[in-house]
């Protein structure tokens, strides 16, 4: 590949995303969809759903197989941080971490897999299959460097945030620590005072929250594939020299970072069901 | 970086997932999990009271060896009494019956002395009368001199 292209091309291909219409520059463009994060993220998701239903529907309570016992593991783990952070009853909160864990995971884990592999793969079908110019065949295969993907992860948490605090304190007790929450004023006056300050200190609080979830995980993630894209140009020969040691390293970011937007998705709800 | 309606398809897609997790994956193996830890903690009770009745019924058996071992001795000893008991009866016995003989015979002995010396007297005294017979020959009628006979007889 890079051969028949300058470095900067190389790099501009494997970071463009096989977009519904190409990129018109703007942040905004919702006329627009990444069809692979779509694609790849959904065939992790059947994946994830697959195996963990697979393992759910057969899963019995004598001496578990080994499938069943690693599934096991990922749930207990899940099951454990939830009781030590989350001190709520939920029906939600432990389907919704373990979703988060396993699907940010297994997209995180995307990056393991050779940076030219999958695209190399599109532009052959694309080529071949639909006569298209292989320069024009996109393909990002890492769903959570998309930050469409990142903040549709983060956002929906805001969501559940939002409803948790409403099902725990009710939509008047929300609207209320809204305006008294984090500075507390005993007259009526300094209440009035407080209470817009209140309020922007409680919406930046909120915003906050999916902002640094969802840019935490796409920085690391969008950083890690770059990095991979730029040790691929290097001489065949060299490549594992920089190569190993980075997946080796990633293994622990990928796995981290599928952990701290789950866990930290956990603190958060959990902050929503207790009062300040 | 482009913000576009992937944002909105990410989220769909991530809420089938969050539903479909709470529906068929979650509740089942958290279900399961937790009836494996009561399997568990059933199976521990289990052993514990199986220890507990293990060690009972040692005691018990125990018990019961040492209860046996005694009556065995009791049974012994009461034995061997009874032993010692019945051989002082027989030596007991044995020496009445050994004095019963030894009277018996010795009552037979004087009996037959006593019959020996009637007999002996008898003949003494029919030697006596025939040597008197002899002597006095004619002179003595044994019809008149029967009483004198008689005397002699006795005497001897």
């Amino acid at each position: 590949m890079a051969a028949e292209q300058s470095a900067t091309d190389y790099i501009v291909h494997h970071l463009t995303h096989a977009g519904l219409v190409p990129k018109t520059g703007a942040i905004f463009n919702f006329s627009n969809m990444h069809l692979d994060t779509f694609w790849v993220a959904l065939a992790l998701g059947f994946l994830f759903a697959g195996l963990f239903g697979y393992v759910a529907r057969k899963a019995t309570s004598g001496v578990p197989g080994r499938l069943q016992n690693f599934v096991e593991l990922i749930v207990e783990m899940v099951d454990t941080q939830i009781k030590d952070a989350f001190h709520g009853k939920s029906r939600v909160i432990g389907p919704l971490a373990l979703t988060i864990f396993v699907w940010v995971f297994l997209m995180n884990a995307m990056d393991f897999l050779p940076v030219d592999l999958l695209p190399a793969i599109a532009q052959a079908i694309g080529y071949y299959g639909f006569g298209h110019d292989p320069h024009h065949v996109y393909l990002r295969v890492v769903p959570t460097a998309d930050v469409n993907q990142t903040f549709a992860l983060s956002l929906s948490v805001l969501i559940i945030i939002i409803g948790f605090s409403i099902k725990a304190k009710g939509l008047l007790g929300w609207f209320k620590e809204l305006l008294t929450a984090p500075f507390h004023a005993e007259g009526l006056g300094m209440q009035i005072v407080l209470g817009p300050v209140n309020l922007a200190f409680q919406i930046i609080e909120l915003l906050a929250k999916p902002i640094s979830l969802s840019l935490r995980l796409f920085g690391n993630m969008y950083a890690g594939e770059l990095i991979f894209i730029l040790i691929a140009l290097l001489p065949w020969w060299i490549n594992w020299v920089l190569g190993t040691p980075w997946a080796i390293f990633h293994i622990l970011v990928v796995t981290l970072q599928a952990f701290v937007f789950m866990m930290l998705t956990i603190v958060y709800l959990s902050m929503a069901v207790e009062d300040h | 970086m482009e913000f576009n309606a992937s944002l909105i398809g990410q989220a769909i897609t991530f809420a089938i997932l969050v539903w479909f997790t709470m529906k068929f994956v979650w509740p089942p193996l958290t279900r399961m999990m937790d009836e494996r830890a009561a399997r568990i903690a059933d199976g521990l009770a289990a052993a514990d009271r199986a220890k507990q009745d293990l060690a009972n019924a040692e005691k018990a058996s125990a018990d019961r060896l040492r209860e046996a071992k005694q009556q065995a001795a009791e049974l012994i000893a009461q034995a061997e009494k009874r032993a010692a008991q019945i051989v002082d009866e027989a030596k007991d016995q044995a020496k009445v019956e050994g004095d019963r003989l030894v009277k018996g015979a010795q009552s037979e002995i004087e009996q037959q002395v006593q019959s020996a010396r009637e007999v002996l007297r008898q003949q003494v005294a029919d030697l006596a009368v025939a040597g008197a017979e002899k002597i006095l020959k004619q002179e003595i009628d044994a019809a008149r001199h029967a009483d004198l006979l008689a005397s002699i007889k006795a005497e001897l």
